[in-house]
């Protein structure tokens, strides 16, 4: 099918201001960004190149941007449930969210730099907190559930074979209002606020067209993507994601994360350079960890609480030989040996979402992990954890989400245009 | 019920004055006391391919376009301010000649003639110096008239209810108070943003038991609701209701005079879809009752009928057909709880049902938040 949705978009893209005067001043802008990498690139309302801020990360990319990032210090996840009933306005939402991603994550207004359109009688067109702030190396990262692969916009011949739906995993007790939705977008940022304003404005944006199901703030990243940061620790207070898949080795990251041409042929060669992303909303029984003994936290864990170097060794990243580990430790049962050798990319987040009921915090671990294909990659890992991993006792799974993140946007293209113009 | 109730009411409307004014009691907008003498009449030779002014620079009052149409096409003209038409006559027929009058602030103008009545026309731009003027666009007059007349006949056509509900009460007649209840409600709720900008009217009319100061004396349909269905009982709410009454038709008097712009109508239409969204469809509107759908469909009338009045104003089709397309959502979804004459009680919506209803309301107040600019703009 070629595009044929494209030229019905214009009236729900009034929604939108000037799109064409923010396409033209950006598009001046992206070739500051991709010839000089981030080290010239925008103030938070200027769009003069002369002004040196180094925290923008470019938006277009062979890649989607936000998952071999370097990880941020926040996260603002939302699942959307598509509300429209035409493929042209699945196409114009997403076209309008595009627009507005290049502009937020460049550290510009959405609707651009200048005077809003309709004066002091109209709404602005950003709703402004983020103002005076950075660019904070936001990343926006769109992902499509399997629900949209149905026959509302004549996508269901188009479902990756890897997009599959999980499995219940023993001890699941995940609650529906958190789970899946026909698209998700994660923004990472190193400024909280930058985080929740692009969620917000890309929501507000939506509206007619895709209303939010769930949403999920994380911060203090747990887990990195980067040998040059020291590994983040989650809310059990170990160190997490110390054999992660590292964002800037290619090989590793071709191996494991991103769908290659050939992979998933029939239906999803719109896929390729993509990558595939389990969220799962972790629940940790805080209360209850936090009263065993150093023992007992390193026994089930498999590291030392200290350095987090594998038990048996001293420093953390010592090689990890799993048969000499607890049997039922995290890490051994985790580890690549036990599943032919695959990795994923995590790059999750801790939450607190206040207290629960008693008193006792809610938290845990928002965990998002990458890969090329969850068939062979979340789905066995997660099996044999949740089967026999210590750690289950203080972990309760709540959420959970599978997306098909498509490749990097070109410079005119928009997120999933390989999916909806894909022949 | 906006969450603002206790603020000043007046404050925002009068924000909004500046926009495009236009008295209660409207008159001729070109009665404005300049001299109109002809130093301020432009004469325009049209022809097909033609339209020659005879001067660019006017004083700011009235002015008048002696339109003379040389050609062999029937033309029309125009008077633009940006994109907004100032004024208009169409239908100059080969040999006619018009005189438009207008009146004009300082600024910036075209003037276009269209030979054959299509396009853009041949435009010349005109400068308009001085004081004075109100550039009355007469299509926003029009608007204001219309939508006044709408808030007249919907108080006036609720008066009686009001009245049965009020009689109902004080013969102590239960049953026949709540039955009317929601009824008696109807025509307020759709004009209630009017009624916001008479002070304290409005609080005491409409104020919901969450939003009582401490020692605050609570009056108003809320109070009697309570009563009615928490007590099954009209005790002591003879005197509450009477005064119900009195109020309403003090709103009811009000209404020829009370200050009405295209901004404030567009205004009040997004503030009704914000009543809806943060009072109705959560049911904290009429907690005791659960009436809250037939208030939700009132405030939906009431934003429509603005939408409608002003639609002559907005320049972008896209907008409109777009606010049409949503209005018709919130109506079909709203439908679905249609009971009788009336609606379900809310408290059968389950929250599912509630969130459905939340994104139809959004999708439709999300463009409607741009109506006032799309209007005045």
């Amino acid at each position: 099918m070629t595009d044929s949705t494209t030229g019905q978009a214009p009236s729900r893209q009034d929604r939108r201001g000037p799109s064409r005067r923010t396409l033209l001043s950006l598009a001046g802008l992206g070739a500051v960004g991709v010839g000089a990498s981030v080290t010239g690139a925008i103030a938070s309302d200027s769009p003069s190149p002369a002004t040196p801020v180094v925290d923008v990360v470019p938006f277009d990319g062979r890649h989607q941007a936000g998952i071999a990032t370097a990880v941020q210090a926040n996260l603002h996840f939302a699942s959307f449930d598509v509300v429209a009933t035409d493929r042209a306005d699945v196409v114009s939402l997403l076209k309008d969210w595009t627009l507005a991603a290049r502009e937020m994550t460049a550290g510009i207004r959405v609707g651009g730099p200048g005077p809003p359109p309709g004066g002091n009688l109209a709404p602005p067109t950003d709703t402004g907190e983020a103002r005076g702030l950075s660019a904070s190396r936001l990343t926006l990262t769109i992902g499509f559930g399997p629900g949209l692969f149905d026959d509302r916009f004549g996508l269901r011949t188009q479902r990756p074979a890897a997009l599959v739906d999980l499995p219940k995993f023993p001890g699941d007790t995940l609650d529906p209002a958190r789970c899946g939705g026909d698209i998700a977008i994660q923004a990472c940022a190193d400024d909280p606020q930058v985080a929740v304003h692009a969620i917000r404005n890309l929501s507000r944006i939506a509206a007619g067209r895709a209303a939010v199901r769930w949403a999920q703030l994380g911060f203090g990243k747990a887990s990195a993507t980067d040998t040059s940061s020291p590994t983040p620790r989650n809310l059990f207070g170990f160190k997490d994601g110390t054999a992660n898949v590292q964002g800037h080795n290619a090989k590793a990251l071709a191996k494991h994360v991103w769908a290659a041409r050939g992979d998933d042929a029939a239906t999803a060669s719109w896929m390729t350079g993509g990558s595939y992303l389990v969220s799962r909303r972790i629940r940790m029984t805080v209360e209850t960890w936090d009263r065993g003994s150093l023992f007992d936290q390193e026994q089930i864990v498999g590291r030392t609480k200290a350095v987090g170097a594998p038990l048996g060794q001293k420093h953390e990243h010592d090689p990890i030989h799993p048969d000499r580990l607890p049997v039922d430790s995290h890490v051994r049962l985790a580890h690549p040996s036990q599943f032919v050798g695959v990795k994923m990319l995590r790059r999750g987040f801790n939450f607190v979402d206040g207290a629960a009921r008693f008193g006792h915090l809610d938290a845990g671990l928002f965990f998002l992990a990458y890969q090329r294909d969850p068939r062979t990659a979340f789905v066995p890992v997660q099996l044999a954890l949740s089967r026999a991993d210590a750690m289950m006792e203080y972990l309760r799974h709540t959420g959970s989400g599978v997306w098909a993140c498509p490749p990097g946007v070109r410079a005119d293209g928009y997120w999933g245009d390989t999916l909806f113009t894909q022949a | 019920m906006p969450s603002s109730r206790l603020r000043p009411a007046a404050l925002p409307a009068a924000a909004l004055l500046a926009a495009a004014t236009l008295t209660a009691c409207g008159g001729s907008s070109a009665g404005d006391g300049t001299d109109s003498s002809a130093k301020n009449t432009v004469n325009i030779n049209a022809t097909d391919t033609k339209c020659k002014l005879d001067k660019t620079a006017l004083d700011a009052g009235t002015v008048h376009l002696a339109v003379k149409n040389n050609g062999n096409k029937v033309t029309e003209v125009y008077i633009y301010e940006g994109k907004r038409i100032v004024t208009e006559k169409e239908n100059i027929g080969p040999g006619t000649s018009y005189k438009l009058t207008s009146s004009l602030k300082a600024g910036s103008y075209q003037v276009a003639c269209k030979p054959g009545m299509t396009g853009d026309g041949i435009r010349t731009t005109i400068k308009v110096t001085g004081t004075g003027g109100t550039s009355v666009n007469p299509q926003a007059k029009k608007a204001v008239d219309d939508y006044r007349t709408y808030v007249q006949s919907q108080i006036d056509s609720y008066m009686p209810v009001v009245d049965e509900f009020v009689a109902a009460v004080n013969t102590g007649d239960v049953a026949k108070a709540k039955s009317l209840f929601a009824k008696s409600r109807f025509g307020w709720e759709t004009i209630e943003p009017v009624a916001e900008s008479f002070g304290d009217l409005d609080p005491r009319v409409d104020l919901r038991e969450a939003d009582l100061e401490t020692g605050q004396d609570w009056t108003g349909w809320h109070r009697i609701e309570k009563e009615l269905w928490v007590k099954n009982s009209t005790q002591g709410m003879g005197p509450i209701a009477t005064q119900l009454a009195k109020d309403v038709r003090e709103l009811q008097s009000k209404v020829p005079t009370v200050e009405m712009t295209v901004a404030s109508i567009g205004n009040g239409a997004k503030e009704l879809l914000d009543e809806v969204a943060t009072g109705k469809i959560s049911g904290e509107e009429d907690i005791f009752s659960h009436t809250d759908l037939s208030d939700f469909q009132a405030n939906v009338d009431g934003a429509k009928k603005a939408f409608e009045v002003l639609k002559p104003l907005i320049v972008d089709d896209a907008v409109v057909t777009l606010l049409e397309t949503e209005f018709a959502n919130v109506q079909t979804a709203l439908d679905k709880y249609k009971h009788g004459d009336g609606f379900v009680s809310y408290d059968t919506v389950d929250e599912a049902q509630r969130r459905e209803l939340s994104r139809v309301v959004d999708a439709l107040s999300e463009p409607l938040s741009k109506l006032t600019a799309a209007a005045t703009g």
